[in-house]
This record gives structure tokens, sequence and C-alpha cells, in this order.
């Protein structure tokens, strides 16, 4: 076989250059758009089917604490309660205790069993909700109630937030099962900025003598800070919109009580509860007012989130 | 060498479509559309291929999406029958155009079932239903609850009344009951497929499993289920006291005689609970479904007309086995007369 040359004609990089880029970001172009548009109209549409709700009930909705579907009387107040206190029950566990395991796995595990460990962290997300909730209503729920609930009603049965009648589900439980959901989502991009933080750093650090403790603690999270907050968010998010495991241990009750082993309601458990069996209008548009609202709260906490990273953690940030 | 050539793909595509054919003849059968109730769902699913099985012509596609998807769907004309559990309202039949013909189709019972372990066969009377959910009774040896049951050692322990979360025509029939027991709790609450619960110590679980996961969970809690999910689940039952002053469980039988004493139910008087009859249980309703008086497609409504005629009557048979309470013979006598009002 006598060895052949190519004999396609020699390629101008200009032209197809030109046109492979044109291509390139058209699509990319496209993608943002529809991106863009999904969002837009997806508050357009949700404006669209509350306008009744809106224009009869007004700003009081969201004040209101009565939600009584047979006299067509609505407010979201104990449902926003609900949402806004469960998520943060379950952001300030699952913060501390992801990024203690990311930091763990990224720091001080042996090399053996970090990436085994790791994947264990990351099938937690595999789980799907419906299965955390049944798993919560006959696992959790029963723990709680026998033996937790009452530990902190007698040591700290003082403090308003551990009074009254406990009943397993509740505030706190729903916290709890939530935290567990958003876990492996702060762990598992923890991990990733952590491990991301240069060698530099860390050799400086433990040049300049620091222990193996103070170089993680003052130099490698400050650096990774802005990552681990925006996991942070990003698990926030998660567990304001989670519906079928909050509803089942939250106890579905529209009241706001100061303790945290009352029985509680979420946005999302409400419309998931309440929307196949709504009939008249005004119904059905106060329930889609409640996932608006569940939209702009989230939009809220991205964008408060956002404007704190860049105002507190830009100033330093490690290199 | 054999090579895919365009004819023999095309052959070999006609062939398999051919085949196709003959093997599942239903292909070319009509389908009828249903939405609606999911109370009905496990009868309807059972019903409907029984009746494919008899009538090779036709199939039935349900879709439980609810009755408030049931009552949309029927409105928008996209299905051929819709399915409730509390009839169409004057405004939702004038939404749909008017015309609208309502059957009842199915008959269910709500069954009390809690949790004391030291209780065996718990007694209320309507009055103690109420009131606990009211929340007026808040422990079990109250005097009220001692009253009902002399002689049994009622432990002192708060009662936890557990709600339907989930909008439903259980917690329908079940707060139309409260509602005809008591003017303070129809005043207070009224009658709905949900409600605002005004127990402080009240708790909702979402659908039936959940009210009976709260239940069995919760020392002290009490909660309303399907009569077909107690049954099956083998749930410990409260004996309640019916209009004639008799207490007994929720049974098929009871319900049967509820809902013989009213052969003229409609759709605007369909309420059977604290029906009259030493037998009746107190506690029952109807689950609908709706149908156009003048509709357009004639072949189509005849043929959802003939399904649905074998469904309120021989159709009942199979309710009985998946522990639904089959229409009494005038009820059925009813929902046919209202069937032979379609034209057709």
């Amino acid at each position: 076989m006598t060895p052949t040359t190519p004999t396609n004609p020699p390629i101008t990089p200009a032209a197809s250059a030109g046109r492979a880029d044109r291509a390139f970001f058209i699509t990319l172009w496209a993608a943002v758009t529809i991106f863009t548009a999904t969002a837009v109209g997806l508050f357009i549409q949700l404006v669209n089917g509350s306008w009744q709700s809106l224009t009869t009930f007004g700003f009081g909705f969201i004040v209101d604490s009565q939600w009584n579907p047979v006299t067509g009387h609505f407010g979201a107040l104990p449902m926003i309660y609900g949402t806004v206190v469960s998520s943060f029950i379950a952001i300030a566990f699952a913060a501390v205790i992801g990024i203690g395991a990311a930091t763990y796995l990224a720091e001080f595990a042996p090399r053996q069993i970090a990436d085994p460990l790791a994947t264990l962290v990351e099938l937690l997300a595999a789980v799907p909700s419906v299965v955390y909730g049944l798993w919560g209503l006959f696992v959790l729920v029963p723990i709680l109630r026998a033996f937790v609930d009452p530990f902190l009603q007698a040591h700290f049965g003082f403090l308003p937030i551990f009074t009254g009648p406990i009943y397993g589900v509740g505030l706190l439980t729903a916290g709890i099962i939530l935290a567990i959901m958003i876990l492996p989502t702060v762990s598992a991009i923890s991990r990733d900025v952590i491990r991301a933080v240069g060698r530099e750093q860390r050799e400086g650090g433990i040049a300049l003598g620091s222990t193996r403790w103070e170089t993680t603690w003052r130099i490698v999270l400050p650096a990774a800070r802005t990552g681990i907050f925006g996991a942070c968010v990003l698990a926030l998010g998660r567990a304001l919109g989670e519906t079928i495991a909050a509803t089942m241990v939250i106890g579905n009750k529209s009241v706001i009580a100061a303790s945290l082993f009352a029985p509680s309601y979420t946005l999302s458990s409400v419309i998931a509860n309440e929307f196949t069996e709504a009939t008249s209008d005004i119904y059905i548009s106060s329930l889609i007012e409640l996932g608006l609202i569940l939209f702009i709260i989230s939009f809220i906490v991205n964008g408060a989130a956002r404007l704190l990273v860049n105002s507190v953690f830009s100033r330093n940030e490690g290199r | 060498m054999f090579r895919m050539t365009r004819g023999r793909l095309f052959a070999a595509l006609a062939g398999t479509l051919a085949v196709a054919t003959a093997a599942f003849p239903a292909l070319a059968a009509t389908q009828l559309t249903g939405a609606g109730s999911t109370f009905d769902y496990p009868f309807f699913s059972k019903a409907f291929y029984q009746y494919s099985q008899n009538n090779s012509d036709v199939t039935v596609n349900y879709q439980s999406i609810g009755s408030g998807g049931g009552i949309e769907q029927f409105t928008a004309k996209t299905v051929d029958f819709g399915a409730t559990d509390v009839p169409m309202t004057s405004q939702e039949v004038q939404r749909a155009g008017g015309g609208v013909l309502q059957v009842p189709i199915a008959l269910g019972g709500v069954a009390l079932t809690y949790n004391l372990p030291s209780v065996k066969a718990l007694r209320l009377t309507r009055e103690n239903v109420v009131d606990i959910y009211l929340g007026k009774i808040t422990k079990w040896n109250d005097a009220a609850l001692k009253k009902t049951n002399p002689g049994v050692a009622l432990p002192d322990l708060a009662v936890i009344p557990v709600n339907r979360s989930d909008g439903s025509g259980t917690t329908y029939i079940f707060t139309d009951f409260l509602s005809t027991v008591s003017p303070e709790f129809k005043t207070k609450v009224g009658a709905g497929k949900s409600v605002q619960w005004p127990a402080a110590g009240s708790v909702g679980g979402k659908g039936n499993e959940g009210v009976a996961g709260s239940v069995k969970q919760t020392p002290g809690a009490i909660g309303y289920v399907e009569l077909a999910y107690a049954l099956e689940n083998k749930m410990e039952q409260a004996l309640v006291q019916n209009k004639a002053g008799k207490f007994a469980i929720c049974t098929t039988v009871g319900v049967k005689a509820a809902a013989a004493t009213r052969p003229d139910v409609n759709a605007t008087n369909f309420s059977i609970v604290d029906a009259a009859g030493a037998d009746s249980w107190p506690i029952s309703g109807y689950s609908w479904v709706v149908v156009y008086q003048s509709p357009q497609d004639k072949a189509r409504a005849k043929m959802t007309k003939d399904v649905l005629a074998w469904t309120v009557t021989k159709g009942q048979a199979i309710a009985g086995t998946l522990d639904y309470v089959p229409l009494p013979e005038n009820v059925q006598a009813t929902a046919m007369k209202t069937l032979n009002q379609i034209n057709l």
C-alpha cells in the first residue's frame, strides 16, 4: 500500500472559523434567551393566574393568618412563616455538618477513604424526596417524639421555642428532614471548592509554622468562603421549595406558634395538598399566588445572598 | 449479503403494522375518556377493565386528577365524562354551559380510627365527635367521654384530632356530618373538601395513608379515613352512635342502609349523613359522574351512556370486591333514570 497524502482542499481559516464561531455564539445566545424567557414567562404566568386574589386581598394576603376554603378567605402568613423557619433550621444544621464533612473529606481524610466517603454522602442526594418523607414519618418522628423532643423540653423548656405539646411532627422535624436532604449539596460543592484552593496557600501556612487545623481554619476556609456561601445559598433554595418530604412531617396546620414542636405548613405543601381539589376561582387564584410568593422569596434570598457576597467577601479575596 | 433496501424496509414495516393491528384489536376500538375523583379510581379501574373485556369495541381511559381537575376538563369538553366527590354547584354548571346531568356512581363511608392501646371498642356519640374536632374535648378522660364509655378506664392523655391536609371528598363527607349534627360547627367551620380546622391540638396528614400513619404513630390520636382504607388495613375503629341511638363501627352494610333511606338523591340534595334508621352509618356519601344532557357527538355519548349504565347497575358487584359499598337498588334506579335523560 502506497502512502497517500490527504486530498482534501486546504481549509481557509478565516471563512470556516467565522462560520463556526457564529454558529457557536448563536447557540449560546439561544440557550440564554430560552432560559431567561422561561423565567420571565413563569413570573408573568404566576401573576396572571393569581390576578383575582391579588386584586381581592391585595397586600393583606401576606399578613393574614386565615386560610379558609369554605368562606373563601385566604391569607399566606402561616405558610410563609413555616417555609422560612423550616428552611433556616435546615440550612443551620446542614451548613455546619456539611462544611465540616467537606473539610474533613478534602483536607484530613486518608485518600483511600476520602473518595468512597464522598460518594456515600452524594448518594444521599439520589434518594427520592418521598422516600425521605416516608422514612421521616415512620422512623424520625417516633425518635423525636420519644427521646429528642422531651429531652429538649426538659433541659431547655424555658425557651419559648421548646414549649408546648409534643406531637413528633412539627417545624423542628421538618427542619431536620430538610437538613438531611440538602446536606449532600452543601457537602459536595464545598468539598470541590475547598480542594480548589491552591496548594501554595496551605504550604505557605505550614511554612510559617501554623498547625494543620490553623491552616485549614484561618487560610483554606476563608479562601473558599465565596464558594461555600454559594453552596449554602443553593441548598437553601432547594429547602425553600421542597414539598413532599416537608408535607409528610410538618403537621400541615396553618397556624403560627412560637414553639418548634408545633405543627406548621409550608407554601409548597399547601399547593401540593389542595390544588387538585380546588374548584372555585378565588381558591385556585390564591394557591397560584402562594406559588408567586414562593418564587419571590427564592428570588429575594438569592439576591440578598449575592449582595452579601459582593459586599463582604470581595474585599479580601484570597488569590 | 442481506441488504435492507427501501422496498424491503417498507414491506417489513407494513408487515409489523398488520401483525400489530391483528394482535391488538383494542387499538382499533373507541377510547372514551373520563377524569376526576381519586376516590373512584380503584373502582373505575377494575370496572372499566371488566367492561372492555365484555365489550371489545370500547375502552375507557380514566385519569384520577382530582375532582377539581375533573370538573375543569369536563367544562373544557376534553373528556366524555367527569367524576367528582361533591356535585357541581350551580355556578360550576353555569360555567360548563348548563345542561349537565349528575349521576351517583359510587358510595363510600368514613370510619373513625383512634390510638389508645388500653381502650378497645371506644364509643363516641355524635356530639363527642363534634366536640373533639372543635377542640372542646382536649383530654381522653374528659367527663363527656367518660359518660359515653361507662366503666372504661380512659387515660389522662391529650386528644389529638387528625384531619386530611389535602382537599378530599372524605373531608367533605366528614365535615358535612359534623355541620349537620352541630350548628356551631356549621357556623364556625362549615362543610368543604378542605376546611380550617379549629382544634388547637389538631394535626393534618396527607392522604388516607397520612392520617392513618399519624394516628398509628401518635398515642391519643383520632382520625377519619375512607372505609375501604380502614377495612383493608384492619384499623381499630371507634363505635359512633347514629341518629337512632345505636353504636356501631363503619361497615358496608351500615353505609348501604344509610344510602337506602334516601333514594331520591340528586345534585342539589345529595347529603346522606346522619341518616335515620337503626342500621345506618351516619358518615356516608356518594361520588358522582357528570355528563352533558345534549352532547354533540351522539355516537360517543351513546357509548359513554352504556358504560355508565353498566357501571351503575351490574358493575356495582365489582364495587363490593374492592370494599366500596354497592349502590342500593333504589338509588341504581334513580341513576338509570338520570342517565336516560341524555338526548341521543
